[in-house]
C-alpha cells in the first residue's frame, strides 16, 4: 500500500505522540462507570451507617468505615439520598439554587451517589456548576518555583517574581531531599519580598514537611496524598486516621493544609480493585472532608496522562474538580503536570478549570522554566507567563496573574536575592556572592548560575535544620541587615499563623502593592462565593480589569501609523479636473490621502518610490500612464473602477494610500478585477513594476500572465491594526468631489 | 473572643494572643527588634483554635471544626512529642496496646479527649484491619 502523505504527516504530529487505550475496568483503566462500581444506597439505624452502596457494615473495609462515619453528614444523608440524581444535577446548573443548598444536599451524598449526579452532565454543565460551587469569591493561582541546582538566589528571585506577578501560593520542591530546608527558607524569603502575603510550602516526605512548617519556614501543607483504596492508601504509608491526626498537628502549629487526591492513582499504584477512576477519586474526597482538611489538590494531578489516555478521560477530571468544590473543599485543580504534548489539547483541556474559575487554577503553574521543574515539568513555565496575561486579558477573567514590568521584575528578583544573601551571612550559612545575586536576579534558569560548593550547602542545610533555628530567627537576621520590610512580612506571615485566619476554608492573603492594604485574608468565610447567575458573583471590573488590560505590550494606537505619514509629497501637484481621454494609456488611480496625508505603504515604500515603479512598468510597454487622485471614496474597488472610466483604453490601475493595488478594466462589474494585490505588506517596488507592465499589456490588448506575488498568511494578523488605522485615514480624506488630474513630477528611466 | 469576629487578625487584635500569652497587638517589629519575641510568641494558641473552630462550624464545616478542635488539643503537644505520636498512627508502627497507651497519654498528660478518642477509635479499626504491628517491637 502506498502510503498517504497525509497521514504520514499527521502521524509525526505533537497529539500522536500520546497513549489512547480502549477502556479496561478490571485494571482500573475506566474513568467512569466500571461494572464493578457499586450503585448508590444508605441505611442509617440508631445514627449509624449500616449499608452504604451496596455494601453491609460487616463487609466495609477501613475506606467505607472513615467515610460512614466521618464524612458523611448523617443528618442531611436521608434527604440527599432520597432526592434524584438527576434533580442534584439540574440544581448544580441552576441559578436559582444557592451554593449552600447544594453544599448541604452533598454532605449527605455517597460515594456512588456523588458519581452518579455528575454522570448526568456534559463538561459545559459541569463548568457551570464548578463556577457556583466555588468556596472563595475570586479565583486565584499557585506556583512552582525550584531549580536543578537548588539554588538559595535564585529560587528566592524566582519566588519574588512568583509573587510579584500575583500567585497567592508558591510551592517548591527538591531532587535531594537534604536541601529541603534551605529551598523552604530562599522561597519564604523570596515570597514575602514585594508586597508580602504569598503562602509557602516544601513539597517532602510528610514528617520532613511537618518539621519545616513547624520550624516557620513553611505556611501550608499540600501534599498529604489520600487514596480511594484501601490497600493504595496504606502502600502510601497512611490511615485516613494518620493523616486526619496530621492535619491537626499542622493546624496546631497554625500551617494551612490541603489534601492531596486525583484520579488514575489507584490504577497507578495496581490497586483499583476494579472500580473506575472517578467512584475512587469521590471515595478520597469524603476521606478528605471527613478528615477535616479544608481543601484538596485534585484533577489527576501527576497521574493526568492516564485518565487522558481513556476516553471521556478530560471530562472526568474536571467531574472531580466538581465533587470537590459540592462537597464545600478549596479546589487546586491541576493543571499543573505535563498534560499533554499538543499545545492544542492542553489549552483546551485547561479551559475547563480557567473559565468557570477555581481556587486555584493550577495546583503548581512552573513558575521557572521547564527543565529547572522538578515536580517531573510544568504544563504551563516561565515561557507561557504572557500567555496567561493575554488568555485573562482576551476573556476578561481572572486566571491569578498580573502582568508586571521588567523593571519591577528586576527589582524585586534583585532585592529577594540579595535578602537571602543577607540572611545567609548573618546565621553562618555558606556564602552567597554578589556575582550570585546579580546572576539570580537578571537569570532565566540555573544554567544562568555559577556553580556552588554542593557538599559545603547540604552540610550546612543538616546543621540548619538540626539547629533551634525558627522563622523569627531569619525575621530577626533580616531586621539586622536592613532588610526591615521583608522582616516585616516574615514577622507578620507569624501573627498571622498565631490569629489562625488562614486556616479557613480556601484562605489566602491579597496585599495591594501600591496601597496600605497588607495580609488582607480572602476565605470563604468573608469572601465566599456567592454566584447566582448574570451580574451576581465576581466579577473582573474595576482596579483588576484594568490591571489584567494593562500588559506591557499593549501600545497606544494613536501613534501606530507615524511611520507612514510624512511632509506631502512635492513631487505631487494637482492640476484641475480629471478628464476622459480617448488614445491608449494606463490611469493610475491613487486613494484620496495619497501622498499627502499618508506618504508610506504599510510596507514602508515612499509613494513616489511607488508611482516611479509602476510608470515605469507602463512606459516599458511603450504607454503613457497617467496619475488620477479619487476623492469619493477610500475602497479599492470604487477607486480602480473610476481610473477605468477615465481611461482612454479602460485600463486603470486603483491604489490606496496603504499599497493595496488592482488592475480594473472598465465594463467589468466593479467588484470584479483583472488582478488583486491585496497582500500590501508583501508588495516590492518590483512587484509594482510588474503592475504597472500587465496594465499596459492588458492595455495594447496583449496576451498576460498575472504577476506572482508572495502570500504571508501571517500578515493580516500582524498588521491590522495598522491597516485598520491606514484605511481609516484614507477615509477621513474622502470628499464629495470629482476625480482630479495629478502632475508627478518625473521622467521614466526607459 | 468566641464572637465570629473574623477575620480575628484584622477584628480581634486585641483579644487575640499567642500560645506564649503574648497579645497579637505586641508581636510588633519593634518587639522583634528589642529582642522580645521568642518561638511562642509565633504559635497558635489553644484558644485561638477553639474560636476558629466555632468559626468553621457556624459557616457549616464540621469536618474542619473537628479537626480545628483536634488542633486545640494538640498545641499542647511538644514538637518531638508530635512527630512521634504522627508516626505510631501510621500503618503497622505500633500494637493495639502502644495506640491505647497513646490514646491514654494524650487524654491524661496533655488533656486532649477529642484526640485521644480519635487514637482509639484508630485502635479498633487497625486491629479490624490488620494495620497493627506484629510485635511489641515497632
Amino acid at each position: 500500500m502506498n502510503r498517504s502523505k497525509r497521514f504520514a504527516i499527521l502521524a509525526e504530529r505533537d497529539i500522536n505522540k500520546e497513549t489512547y487505550v480502549e477502556p479496561w475496568p478490571e485494571a482500573g483503566l475506566a474513568v467512569a462507570d466500571s461494572p464493578h462500581d457499586p450503585r448508590p444506597s444508605l441505611r442509617i439505624e440508631g445514627g449509624r451507617v449500616i449499608e452504604m452502596d451496596g455494601k453491609p457494615r460487616d463487609q466495609f473495609d477501613m475506606l467505607d468505615v472513615f467515610i460512614a462515619d466521618h464524612g458523611l453528614d448523617l443528618s442531611v444523608a436521608d434527604q440527599a439520598m432520597a432526592t434524584p440524581s438527576l434533580d442534584l444535577a439540574r440544581m448544580l446548573v441552576d441559578i436559582n439554587v444557592p451554593r449552600a443548598q447544594v453544599q448541604r444536599l452533598a454532605g449527605g451524598c455517597t460515594p456512588a451517589k456523588l458519581v452518579d449526579i455528575v454522570s448526568h452532565m456534559n463538561v459545559l454543565e459541569m463548568m457551570m456548576g464548578l463556577a457556583k460551587m466555588r468556596q472563595r469569591a475570586a479565583p486565584a493561582n499557585q506556583a512552582h518555583v525550584t531549580n536543578r541546582r537548588h539554588h538559595p538566589a535564585l529560587l528566592a528571585a524566582d519566588a519574588a517574581e512568583a509573587a510579584l506577578r500575583g500567585f497567592a501560593e508558591i510551592e517548591t520542591t527538591v531532587g535531594i531531599a537534604r536541601y529541603a530546608p534551605f529551598n523552604a527558607l530562599s522561597i519564604l524569603i523570596g515570597a514575602q519580598t514585594g508586597a508580602g502575603g504569598a503562602l509557602t510550602q516544601c513539597s517532602v516526605e510528610e514528617s520532613l514537611g511537618l518539621r519545616l512548617a513547624l520550624k516557620g519556614l513553611t505556611s501550608y501543607a499540600e501534599t498529604l496524598s489520600v487514596y480511594g483504596t484501601e490497600r493504595a492508601f496504606v502502600d502510601g504509608d497512611d490511615t485516613p486516621w494518620s493523616k486526619a491526626f496530621l492535619a491537626a498537628a499542622y493546624a496546631s502549629r497554625g500551617v494551612k493544609v490541603r489534601f492531596t487526591s486525583g484520579t488514575g492513582s489507584e490504577a497507578l499504584m495496581g490497586h483499583a480493585e476494579g472500580c473506575s477512576m472517578l467512584y475512587l477519586e469521590a471515595r478520597c474526597l469524603m476521606v478528605t472532608r471527613g478528615a477535616g482538611s479544608q481543601g484538596v489538590q485534585n484533577g489527576s494531578i501527576s497521574c493526568i496522562a492516564l485518565p487522558e489516555s481513556l476516553p471521556g478521560g478530560v471530562r472526568a477530571v474536571l467531574a472531580e474538580n466538581l465533587l470537590a468544590a459540592m462537597l464545600g473543599l478549596e479546589v487546586a485543580s491541576g493543571n499543573d503536570a505535563l498534560a499533554s504534548h499538543s499545545p492544542i489539547r492542553k489549552t483546551a483541556k485547561l479551559m475547563l478549570q480557567l473559565i468557570p474559575g477555581t481556587d486555584f487554577i493550577t495546583s503548581g503553574y512552573s513558575a521557572v522554566p521547564r527543565r529547572d521543574n522538578l515536580f517531573g515539568g510544568g504544563n504551563f513555565d516561565a515561557e507561557d507567563f504572557d500567555d496567561w496575561n493575554i488568555l485573562q486579558r482576551d476573556m476578561q477573567l481572572d486566571a491569578g496573574l498580573r502582568p508586571v514590568s521588567e523593571h519591577d521584575a528586576l527589582c524585586v528578583r534583585r532585592r529577594a536575592a540579595q535578602a537571602v544573601q543577607a540572611v545567609f551571612a548573618e546565621l553562618g550559612l555558606p556564602t552567597i556572592t554578589d556575582e550570585e545575586v546579580e546572576a539570580a536576579a537578571t537569570g532565566h534558569s540555573s544554567d544562568d548560575m555559577p556553580a556552588r560548593d554542593v557538599p559545603a550547602d547540604l552540610a550546612a542545610a543538616d546543621r540548619f535544620l538540626n539547629s533551634p533555628i525558627t522563622m523569627l530567627d531569619i525575621a530577626r537576621a533580616l531586621q539586622q541587615r536592613g532588610f526591615e520590610d521583608i522582616a516585616g512580612h516574615v514577622l507578620e506571615m507569624g501573627r498571622q499563623r498565631v490569629a489562625g485566619d488562614y486556616l479557613q476554608p480556601s484562605a489566602i492573603f491579597v496585599s495591594h502593592r501600591d496601597g496600605p492594604a497588607r495580609f488582607q485574608v480572602r476565605s470563604a468565610i468573608n469572601t465566599p462565593n456567592d454566584y447566582r447567575g448574570p451580574g451576581s458573583g465576581y466579577r473582573v471590573a474595576g482596579a483588576r480589569w484594568d490591571e489584567i488590560q494593562r500588559v506591557p505590550q499593549a501600545r497606544s494606537p494613536r501613534d501606530f501609523i507615524d511611520g507612514n505619514i510624512g511632509q506631502p509629497l512635492s513631487t505631487l501637484r494637482e492640476i484641475g479636473p480629471a478628464q476622459v481621454v480617448t488614445h491608449p494609456e494606463v490611469v493610475v488611480a491613487v486613494g484620496p490621502a495619497f501622498g499627502v496625508t499618508l506618504t508610506r505603504t504599510i510596507g514602508g515604500l515612499a509613494h513616489d518610490d511607488v508611482l516611479a515603479a509602476i510608470l515605469t512598468g507602463i512606459a516599458k510597454e511603450g504607454l503613457f500612464g497617467r496619475v488620477v487622485k479619487v476623492y469619493h471614496s477610500s475602497d479599492l474597488a470604487a477607486i480602480a473602477h473610476a481610473g477605468a472610466q477615465l481611461s482612454g483604453s479602460g485600463i486603470a490601475i486603483g491604489l490606496q494610500s496603504r499599497g493595496t493595488a488592482m488592475i480594473q478594466k472598465r465594463g467589468l462589474p466593479r467588484l470584479h478585477n483583472l488582478e488583486l494585490f491585496p497582500q500590501s505588506p508583501s508588495l516590492t517596488l518590483q512587484t509594482y513594476e510588474q503592475i504597472g507592465q500587465n496594465a499596459a499589456r492588458y492595455a495594447r490588448g496583449m496576451i498576460v500572465t498575472p504577476v506572482p506575488v508572495q502570500v504571508d498568511n501571517w500578515a493580516r494578523l500582524r498588521l491590522i491594526v495598522k491597516t485598520t488605522l491606514l484605511h481609516r485615514r484614507e477615509t477621513e480624506a474622502v470628499r464629495e468631489q470629482p476625480p482630479t488630474e495629478l502632475w508627478f513630477d518625473w521622467e521614466p528611466d526607459v | 473572643m468566641q464572637q465570629r469576629k473574623y477575620p480575628l487578625g484584622q477584628n480581634a487584635v486585641e483579644q487575640i494572643k499567642a500560645a506564649s500569652g503574648r497579645p497579637l497587638a505586641e508581636i510588633t517589629p519593634d518587639a522583634l527588634q528589642a529582642g522580645e519575641l521568642d518561638v511562642a510568641d509565633l504559635q497558635i494558641s489553644a484558644e485561638t483554635l477553639r474560636a476558629q473552630a466555632e468559626i468553621a462550624r457556624q459557616a457549616g464545616y464540621v469536618q474542619l471544626a473537628d479537626n480545628l478542635t483536634r488542633a486545640a488539643e494538640l498545641t499542647a503537644v511538644p514538637n518531638d512529642e508530635l512527630l512521634r505520636m504522627y508516626e505510631a498512627l501510621r500503618p503497622g508502627r505500633c500494637t493495639y496496646d502502644q495506640l491505647i497507651a497513646l490514646a491514654a497519654q494524650l487524654e491524661h498528660t496533655y488533656a486532649a479527649p477529642q484526640t485521644g478518642r480519635w487514637v482509639r477509635e484508630a485502635a479498633e479499626v487497625y486491629r479490624r484491619f490488620g494495620l497493627l504491628a506484629q510485635t511489641d517491637g515497632a
